[in-house]
């Protein structure tokens, strides 16, 4: 079945115009009827009519003709068939339907899923299903779609003629078919069946435990591509799987990720893309205007939704700090994203997505308009672009002979305020919206009656009607006294009016009806009066309408006038410019080198184009900013070994026991303020860890805290690769909760076991690929492979990468025994472990550690938060340091992370370390750990400008980090920090007053809501 | 070789050679048996003095003599002289706001005692559960913490907290006072989550209810305290009778700065004492506290920032600009109870943004003794006080020289070995580096 439905929707795809030319529009039908056939040519000529008959070509006085649902004609001087239905359309205006290209209209109902603390490690999908329940390629919208009236008429109401429709659940959505809003037999409604493979980093409805996190969503999408590939090459099918099989048939279609969030959303989906040979055209929520160029640079198609914030409601100014600094410039900018975007030379389409109420659609898009974009662009965004993303132009986008008859009619131009649709015609039909205004019938009139069948000379009275047009008052002057007001009702020709010319409540009124001959003005027809004799009446206009004064209000405001500027991050202490490198020569301070040199007394530091020039006495340099370092300290800036600061959507994918192929890199958060407050503390890198939930857990990202920078930008190039384990009560999920007694292991033995089985078979696994490659190379000559290519497998890969010292452990660890054991494992397959992190219990160990020659990473005097660290000492560090062995003091801890110092310091009362070996704790030695020291952790000519500036011995507790440089550029600078406190707080007063204007003059506003400000350390899972 | 170094390796012979006869928790000191003489040192008195090459003397658990000396004369009835030549000593510092001694291990749930099941419990006692021989508490007093207030945490009326000395056999030796109860005040906020299940934050609907809630409470115990008597005796109510004549004092935890003059309201409304514990945003409403004279229990200047607009470091700001202000305030490490060993060093860290060091002194010591109403006899060097004091080869709030050598409680001193040093030990000798 399945398979031969995909015969006709690639039939579809080659012959995508004829079928649907010959297919759905013409006069044959499978169906049958019930009682005589109804075929209804529909033949309709608008006429002087300003008709867009794409979003750049306006024709004014034209005609537009259609005909069986299609455009047949359209143009100035156009010839009306015979039997057409004319409409006049003078001054009227028609435009192409738009297209919603991210629309789930007509599919069923996502559910929820229940939450429930029992483990659930497989997929719970019934059938020749993948392995993993996010993955939906097996969904088709064309077969789910149910055409909905009452959804077509919310999104008909506000311009649109046609959707790409996908049902929003999971990584990968199965394909989107493109249907037109009309009501009645979606056999009509769908003009091509399958039109593009949807994909998000949401799990959706999967109540299966992987992915937990955004990296795992990552790793799982790109896992199931090489997947979908190894099943393609696959000669003898080892598996019949559903997914996969329709996967690869899907990858021809236009691909569309939905990478709502933030604007990093849209370069993660990119990046996903590049490495695996796939543009997406790529769904992002309106703040890409916050890094328009990086956006820019992935040359992705964009689709953006237009949920501009509203105002919040800030009379509460303790609730105001709930309102971040980033959520008011984001309420005040939204507007300028498609400006942006246009500007920036962007190919994007717009949706109604993610609107509270589609409604609210025009009145956004003006508010675009207003905000910068052209008008012409809104209309390509609405037309053009989302018809040939999707490769339907030749059915829709414009007003061309052989395309639909898809499109909507107003009274005044599109973008005018207060515009709305009349009429949206869908494949021929109409659908009436607002019914057009009657003609305007005020002015002065004469008013006489008499009664039917005598000649009477009747007295004429004077009527005026005045007042707003769309509902006008009218007063008959019977007396200076008696002036009775008259309801009028009229639509087209027909009128009726009554009047009482007694105050009195018991008197009785005049009753008239008649016709109005527009052309002279005059009407006339028949009535009552009070006692019920008949009587014949006529008026006649003498002056027409007053001009209109309220009208001549045109809002004239330049919105795009006193707006903020972005800054970089987008977020508290963000910089209007990225912070450049310049040259410096820090001067007469006292120097602390880790070097041989040890610490200098008024010494000065040369730093040139990022990197230290020299270190000594009495420099000088012309072209450099001098600081003045008397009475401070100078040292390199601090590396912090174990961080999980700048992490986006969880730090732990910890459904499974080895989680090897989710990388931190992948996930890397450049927004986040934990990375400014880490520089506030003289710190320049870190190494983002994955969590510790598993025995194997993800790839690192190790970074400097270049703040302001993209993420990509702040990854350290050319660093060694990491990967996190873990030991003990956490990969055992000892504190989980009593449900958490499934996944494997729950005791220390099973730990060891894990390790066995995962690198057994990586070795397996490295083995197979050996014997492929050289099958390969060798059959090139013989043409002739006797291996079949293995699939490849991005877990398994990163720990051949381990097996062969091409990627270094960091693990989390506490207890000897453990410690002991996965240096037994590393040696039996011939690697080593690089760094034990934490190891508390390190110094039981530190003669094993030093014949393993494995680096120790621990905390200064953390313990006793549970079992496993009721041995910590604070003196470990110290008695690893003396055993020779590379030791260093990490965070985990967004909080200790800033004052690395102090936690290094520690060791100097515990143990007794000197200044020197304490300062290396926290900077030389986690350089070295992390294979990081030929450029990083000294101040050394040659090495990288990473350079701490501090008021006191910063060992001391009494010490301030006042300037923090990376490669050069100064990042953190305490003077610039008092000056940010006071810009933020100026830049806060003026959103805040301007939200309150817009709230006076009525703007719907939302309460502030306090925000998660979630700081990670290792325990933590993951938040998808 | 330093003077630091040379002292850590004196206490580490000390140590070694009282570490044979001692389990996990070295055994409490006998009553002070002679008069003891401290001489040559610069004494800080914890309320603003420093005295140079001053003598301190006690005797029967009482300070008997302070005064700056430089030429003091020893004599044989003078019992016991140290020459405290180039040390630091200062009064016993005081944890007021801490878990120790009623949890040993934070994730072993057996030895979890702080929290009761149910909504208000101001009749639990944290001192009958607590647990002289804590392996933690030794790890405290070696850092020169001689006193604790140990607290109850969890549901709305946690309990009734208990000031502890640190060196006893059991807990009615240990007991200073037990006149405390501990009122958890809601969030405007809630969500969060725990760290296996985080959930967004969000505002609290129900927080006016919950406010309400207690108030509703609080009026029917302060009726049931002013009936003459009752035909049923109410456990809950009778436990809070003191605070309605303002003979306890109710500790109010909260941390926004609404919540604060919330509680502040309920507490007027009633006629209670109260102390503020947490106060983490206290700094925004400093002068109200002041003027009112509302003492603050503050957490951790070692924290981050709620709101990424706010000062990166408000959090070590916050005690000098409570100073500032006039604010009756001292410095706590709630919920990790083992951390409270770095309390000084927070006191210090406040220092490098806007204290003075006798005032951060004074955050950890005076203050603390006047907000638990025990300033007539701990938190300062003063004649006739306790003789609970500490000695320090350095700067006690600077973690680079903070080695604490000698401490008093009451006149005995005791032992300041525990179970880490002994680990150090064992392990140094394994490895041969001491």
């Amino acid at each position: 079945m399945r398979s031969l439905v995909f015969t006709s929707y690639f039939l579809f795809l080659t012959s995508c115009f004829l079928l649907s030319t010959s297919r759905i529009y013409s006069q044959e039908t499978t169906f049958k009827t019930n009682g005589p056939d109804d075929y209804r040519e529909g033949i309709h000529a608008f006429v002087n009519a300003t008709i867009w008959k794409n979003y750049n070509t306006r024709l004014d006085s034209a005609t537009l003709l259609i005909r069986e649902g299609k455009v047949t004609a359209i143009g100035q001087s156009i010839a009306l068939p015979k039997g057409a239905i004319v409409h006049d359309m003078s001054g009227r205006f028609i435009y192409p339907s738009f297209i919603d290209i991210f629309s789930d209209y007509g599919m069923p109902e996502v559910q929820k899923p229940k939450y429930s603390d029992a483990p659930q490690m497989e997929s719970n999908l019934k059938g020749a299903y993948g392995w993993n329940q996010a993955i939906h390629t097996d969904f088709h919208a064309d077969e789910n779609f149910v055409a909905n009236s009452t959804a077509a008429d919310e999104l008909r109401k506000i311009g649109f003629g046609a959707v790409l429709t996908n049902k929003k659940d999971g990584i990968a959505r199965g394909t989107g078919t493109v249907v037109t809003l009309a009501n009645g037999r979606e056999n009509d409604a769908i003009i091509k069946g399958v039109a593009s493979a949807n994909y998000s980093f949401s799990k959706g409805s999967s109540t299966q435990d992987y992915p937990s996190s955004l990296m795992g969503s990552i790793a799982l999408l790109r896992q199931t591509y090489y997947d979908a590939q190894w099943y393609a090459g696959e000669k003898e099918k080892k598996e019949y799987n559903i997914h996969l099989e329709e996967w690869n048939r899907e990858q021809s279609l236009p691909q569309i990720f939905d990478a709502s969030g933030d604007w990093q959303q849209i370069l993660r989906a990119d990046k996903v893309g590049d490495e695996l040979g796939v543009q997406y055209i790529i769904k992002a929520s309106g703040h890409a205007y916050q890094r328009i160029e990086e956006v820019k640079n992935t040359q992705a198609k964009i689709i953006t939704s237009l949920n501009f914030p509203k105002a919040y409601n800030v009379e509460d100014p303790f609730k105001l700090q709930w309102i971040s600094l980033e959520e008011m410039k984001n309420w005040e900018l939204a507007p300028t994203n498609c400006a942006a975007l246009a500007k920036a030379g962007i190919d994007f389409a717009i949706t109604s997505a993610d609107l509270d109420k589609k409604e609210d659609f025009l009145n956004d898009l003006r508010k675009a308009i207003k905000f910068g974009l052209d008008s012409m662009t809104a209309l390509k965004a609405l037309t053009y672009n989302p018809a040939s993303f999707l490769k339907v132009y030749d059915q829709v986008g414009s007003l061309e002979p052989g395309k639909l008859a898809n499109f909507f009619i107003t009274s005044q131009p599109l973008f005018n305020d207060k515009c709305e649709i009349n009429e949206n015609w869908v494949q021929g039909k109409r659908y009436e919206i607002k019914p057009f205004a009657e003609k305007d019938i005020r002015g002065k009139y004469t008013l006489t009656w008499c009664p039917v069948g005598t000649k009477c000379k009747a007295l004429p009275f004077q009527m005026k009607i005045s007042g707003d047009e769309a509902a006008p008052k009218t007063v008959l002057l019977i007396s200076d006294s008696v002036k009775p007001e008259v309801k009028i009702t009229y639509k087209d020709k027909d009128i009726s009016f009554s009047f009482a010319i007694d105050k009195k409540p018991s008197s009785g009124k005049y009753l008239f009806s008649g016709t109005i001959d527009y052309s002279k003005n005059f009407w006339n027809g028949k009535g009552q009066n009070p006692e019920g004799d008949w009587l014949r009446w006529e008026a006649t206009r003498t002056e027409g309408p007053e001009p209109d004064t309220a009208k001549a209000k045109v809002d004239s405001t330049d919105y795009t006038q006193n707006l903020g500027k972005v800054i970089y991050p987008f977020t508290a202490y963000g910089n209007e410019e990225i912070p450049k490198q310049e040259n410096y020569l820090i001067k007469n301070g006292t120097v602390w080198t880790n070097e041989a040199e040890g610490n200098l007394a008024n010494a000065d530091v040369l730093i040139r184009n990022g990197k230290i020039a020299q270190v000594g006495k009495q420099l000088s340099c012309a072209d450099c900013k001098t600081i003045d370092a008397t009475g401070k300290f100078v040292t390199s800036g601090i590396v912090d070994e174990h961080s999980h600061i700048a992490i986006s959507q969880g730090v732990n994918e910890g459904a499974k026991a080895s989680s090897a192929e989710v990388r931190i890199g992948d996930v890397i958060n450049s927004e986040d303020i934990n990375i400014y407050r880490q520089l506030s503390g003289g710190v320049v890198a870190s190494q983002l860890l994955h969590g510790s939930a598993n025995p194997i857990g993800g790839q690192s990202g190790i970074v400097k805290l270049r703040w302001g920078y993209a993420p990509e930008k702040m990854k350290i190039e050319g660093a060694d690769p990491f990967i996190k384990f873990a030991l003990g009560e956490n990969v055992k999920q000892s504190n989980w909760g009593d449900q958490a007694t499934v996944r494997y292991p729950q005791t220390r033995m099973g730990v060891e076991q894990t390790y066995w089985n995962y690198f057994t078979k990586a070795k397996e696994y490295e083995k197979q690929w050996k014997e492929y490659d050289a099958s390969v190379s060798k059959s090139a000559k013989k043409n002739t492979s006797t291996f079949e290519k293995p699939r490849r497998d991005l877990d398994l890969d990163a720990l051949v990468e381990v097996l062969n010292s091409q990627r270094f452990i960091t693990c989390h660890s506490y207890v000897q025994s453990e410690i002991t054991m996965l240096m037994h494992v590393a040696d039996t397959f011939g690697f080593k472990v690089n760094t034990f992190t934490h190891i508390l219990e390190g110094y039981k160990v530190a003669d094993k550690l030093k014949a393993h020659g494995a680096n120790a990473a621990t905390f200064a005097d953390w313990w006793d938060y549970k079992y496993e660290v009721i041995d910590a000492i604070p003196y470990n560090a110290a008695i690893l340091t003396k055993m020779g062995i590379n030791t260093a003091i990490n965070s985990d801890d967004a909080e200790m992370g800033r004052r690395l110092n102090q936690e290094a310091a520690k060791t100097i009362k515990y143990g007794g370390l000197s200044e020197e070996q304490a300062w290396k704790l926290c900077t030389l030695n986690p350089a070295k750990m992390l294979h990081l020291d030929s450029h990083m952790g000294s101040l050394k000519a040659g090495k990288d400008a990473d350079v701490a500036v501090w008021s006191d011995n910063p060992l001391s507790v009494y010490a301030r980090c006042e300037k923090t440089f990376v490669d050069g550029i100064l990042f953190y600078d305490v003077e610039r920090d008092a000056h940010m406190r006071d810009w933020i707080r100026g830049e806060r007063a003026r959103l805040i007053q301007k939200m309150l204007n817009d709230k006076k003059a009525g703007a719907p506003t939302q309460e502030p809501q306090p925000k998660s400000q979630h700081n990670y350390t290792c325990d933590d899972m993951g938040e998808l | 070789m330093n003077i630091k170094s040379v002292s850590i390796c004196l206490i580490s012979v000390i140590c070694v050679l009282s570490a044979f006869a001692q389990s996990d928790v070295p055994a409490p000191a006998p009553a002070q048996s002679q008069s003891i003489y401290l001489t040559h040192a610069t004494i800080h008195t914890g309320d603003g003095k420093v005295l140079h090459d001053a003598t301190i003397g006690f005797d029967k658990g009482k300070i008997i003599f302070l005064a700056e000396s430089p030429s003091f004369k020893t004599d044989e009835t003078m019992g016991k002289v140290i020459d405290c030549t180039g040390k630091q000593i200062y009064p016993g510092i005081i944890a007021p706001y801490t878990k120790a001694g009623i949890d040993e291990i934070e994730a072993v749930r057996a030895t979890n005692d702080y929290s009761e099941t149910g909504s208000y419990n101001p009749d639990v006692r944290a001192i009958v559960a607590y647990n002289t021989d804590s392996r933690v508490t030794p790890t405290l007093r070696s850092n020169g913490i001689l006193f604790a207030q140990t607290v109850p945490l969890g549901g709305v009326l946690s309990g009734t907290s208990a000031l502890v000395q640190l060196d006893a056999w059991n807990w009615e030796d240990a007991l200073v006072k037990e006149d405390g109860i501990w009122l958890n005040w809601p969030s405007m906020v809630s969500g969060g989550g725990w760290w296996g299940n985080p959930r967004p934050f969000q505002e609290n609907k129900n927080y006016s209810k919950q406010a309400d809630a207690i108030r509703e409470y609080f009026r029917e115990a302060k009726s049931y305290a002013e009936e003459a008597s009752h035909t049923k005796t109410n456990l809950r109510f009778e436990a809070m009778k003191p605070l309605f004549n303002q003979t306890a004092t109710l500790y109010i935890a909260a941390g926004g700065a609404k919540e604060m003059q919330h509680a502040i309201a309920f507490a007027e409304e009633l006629g209670l004492r109260i102390v503020l514990a947490g106060a983490h945003d206290s700094y925004q409403i400093a002068e109200e506290l002041a003027r009112k004279k509302i003492p603050v229990i503050l957490d951790n200047p070692h924290s981050l920032p709620t709101f990424p607009e706010e000062d990166v470091n408000q959090p070590y700001k916050t005690p000098g600009e409570l100073q500032k202000a006039g604010v009756l305030f001292c410095l706590s490490i709630p919920g990790r109870f083992w951390e409270e060993r770095n309390l000084m060093f927070e006191a210090g860290t406040a220092v490098a943004w806007g204290l003075s060091k006798e005032e951060a002194l004074a955050t950890i010591t005076s203050n603390a003794a006047k907000i638990l109403g025990v300033d007539d006899k701990i938190g300062t060097l003063e004649k006739g006080k306790s003789a609970s004091l500490i000695i320090s080869s350095g700067d006690v709030l600077d973690m680079k020289s903070s080695v604490i050598e000698h401490a008093f409680i009451d006149g005995r001193e005791i032992n300041l070995d525990n179970k880490q040093k002994e680990l150090d030990r064992k392990f140094e000798k394994k490895y041969g580096l001491n």
